[in-house]
């Protein structure tokens, strides 16, 4: 089992560890993840996200051409130190793995899910030709500090961090050092995503904490990106789940979704012409039943029409909330559908998505 | 009233008369988290000793709750339905589950006590 470079600090700072993705990771600390999630939404929190890949890529002028190959982004849109949403596709059109890229000078920073970021990295390598080179680092953490409060603490941390838009990153220094930071995350708030060396990462989390932030583990991490709507990967997302049945259209760039050229881009193309059979959608359960994954939902007339990818009690939404894969015809905001929970059919409705509303700064 | 009894399944239950009051272990809770679904059995209901009883959720997963003995259900805590912060709050007081008429008292001395179930928790953690 390996362990980031905050492992001590999690330990001194009461967490609980669960085996995640090979690593030791925090589920939780000692405020539970209620208080965690309420601290993020309300104030500030800081998460290790250390076990995710960031991966490093350089080469010539054919390096964006390859990467289109398996990212359906239209590269020539990606401004330097600009950050995107998207995929690796595979030749079936379905979902290796979700990424957010950066165009950083000489090439671009991948951020990848530390449970594919090997794979990931192999098939990337796949697509690159000989003169590109690419690096999985492992000597940096990586530090996301979400929330209203965030900016006012980075700020105070690393002066100018502010003048960062959503989604756009610049290199800063730290105690000598140069890092990285990107406006982003994963949570519907407001904040930031810090990469830096393993041996800055305690001093730096420190200050976090110091000026008020709360550690928050991987539990409200599951929480408010359910409550924000964000898909996770094994879950709303695999390699048998197209893009456009996870209803994220919009992280395949406009010339892309015309042109294609990506692997998979036969399938997309039907599922864009001909839609889809099956949609990813927000469920509201009525009352206070969960539908966790794998619940079976019905359609009012008693039909199976789908089932349950994630879900949970969303302490600032106050109400069980889910996502799931239903018929497209069931899809409709609003529409009635029964969750089986424990044997019984339980009422709720197709909900839009989020659950609870961004506050980016754009 | 008499002693305070725990199961291995970290249900604690106390005997008054011929009624039992049932809830889940202090310890029980902090291995959950914070709880935020309950479901409670319907009065009336017969149950086997060790049988399903009620649920309860927290934020990560749902687990069952045992009766730790045979009888009939006779009262459930619907403050902690309405709100199942309730049951964290104060797990082995105002945050009981049921009620239980108890069939066969003598079940009782397959539990534990309170040292014995503090060195069980001590020697299972998790």
């Amino acid at each position: 089992m390996e362990k980031t470079a905050l492992y001590n600090f999690h330990k001194n700072l009461g967490a609980k560890f669960v085996p995640f993705a090979g690593y030791e990771m925090p589920i939780q600390y000692k405020d539970g993840i209620v208080k965690e999630h309420i601290s993020t939404r309300q104030t500030a929190g800081f998460f290790d996200v250390s076990h995710m890949g960031q991966l490093f890529i350089s080469g010539s002028k054919s390096l964006e051409q390859s990467l289109e190959k398996i990212i359906p982004l239209d590269f020539k849109e990606i401004k330097i130190n600009q950050s995107k949403y998207s995929f690796l596709i595979n030749d079936k059109g379905g979902v290796i793995d979700d990424l957010i890229i950066t165009r950083v000078e000489g090439g671009f920073n991948i951020i990848l899910n530390a449970a594919c970021k090997d794979n990931d990295t192999k098939e990337i390598a796949k697509c690159l030709d000989s003169d590109s080179k690419y690096e999985l680092k492992k000597d940096l953490s990586l530090v996301a500090l979400q929330g209203p409060k965030s900016e006012t603490i980075l700020e105070s941390i690393i002066p100018g961090v502010k003048q960062l838009k959503f989604m756009n990153g610049d290199y800063f220094k730290f105690q000598g050092k140069k890092i990285y930071v990107t406006r982003s995350g994963y949570t519907g708030e407001d904040g930031f995503e810090i990469s830096l060396s393993n041996t800055n990462a305690e001093n730096f989390t420190k200050l976090l904490s110091n000026k008020g932030a709360k550690p928050i583990g991987l539990g409200a991490r599951d929480t408010l990106r359910l409550e924000a709507g964000l898909c996770l990967y094994g879950h709303e997302l695999n390699q048998d789940i197209s893009p456009i049945q996870a209803n994220l259209k919009w992280a395949i760039s406009k010339r892309r979704r015309e042109e294609g050229g990506f692997k998979g881009w036969e399938n997309i193309q039907n599922d864009l012409k001909n839609g889809v059979s099956k949609i990813r959608v927000g469920i509201k359960p009525s009352g206070r039943i969960i539908a966790r994954e794998g619940t079976k939902i019905f359609s009012s007339s008693g039909d199976e029409i789908g089932v349950v990818t994630s879900g949970t009690f969303g302490p600032s939404v106050n109400a069980p909330v889910a996502m799931g894969y239903i018929q497209s015809k069931f899809s409709e905001i609003n529409n009635k559908i029964l969750l089986e929970v424990r044997g019984k059919k339980h009422d709720a409705v197709v909900s839009k998505l989020p659950f609870y509303k961004k506050s980016y700064v754009k | 009233m008499s002693e305070k009894k725990y199961s291995k399944k970290h249900e604690w239950i106390m005997l008054d008369g011929e009624t039992a009051t049932v809830g889940i272990s202090k310890h029980a809770t902090e291995m959950l988290g914070d709880i935020v679904f309950v479901e409670l059995p319907e009065k009336g209901k017969g149950l086997e000793k060790e049988e399903k009883a009620a649920v309860v959720e927290s934020t990560k997963a749902a687990s069952d709750v045992y009766t730790p003995v045979s009888g009939e259900i006779l009262e459930t805590n619907q403050p902690i339905v309405d709100d199942p912060s309730n049951v964290n709050k104060d797990p082995e007081n105002n945050g009981w589950f049921f009620k239980i008429k108890i069939k066969n008292k003598s079940e009782l001395d397959t539990l534990m006590n309170q040292t014995d179930y503090e060195k069980f928790v001590k020697d299972n953690p998790n």
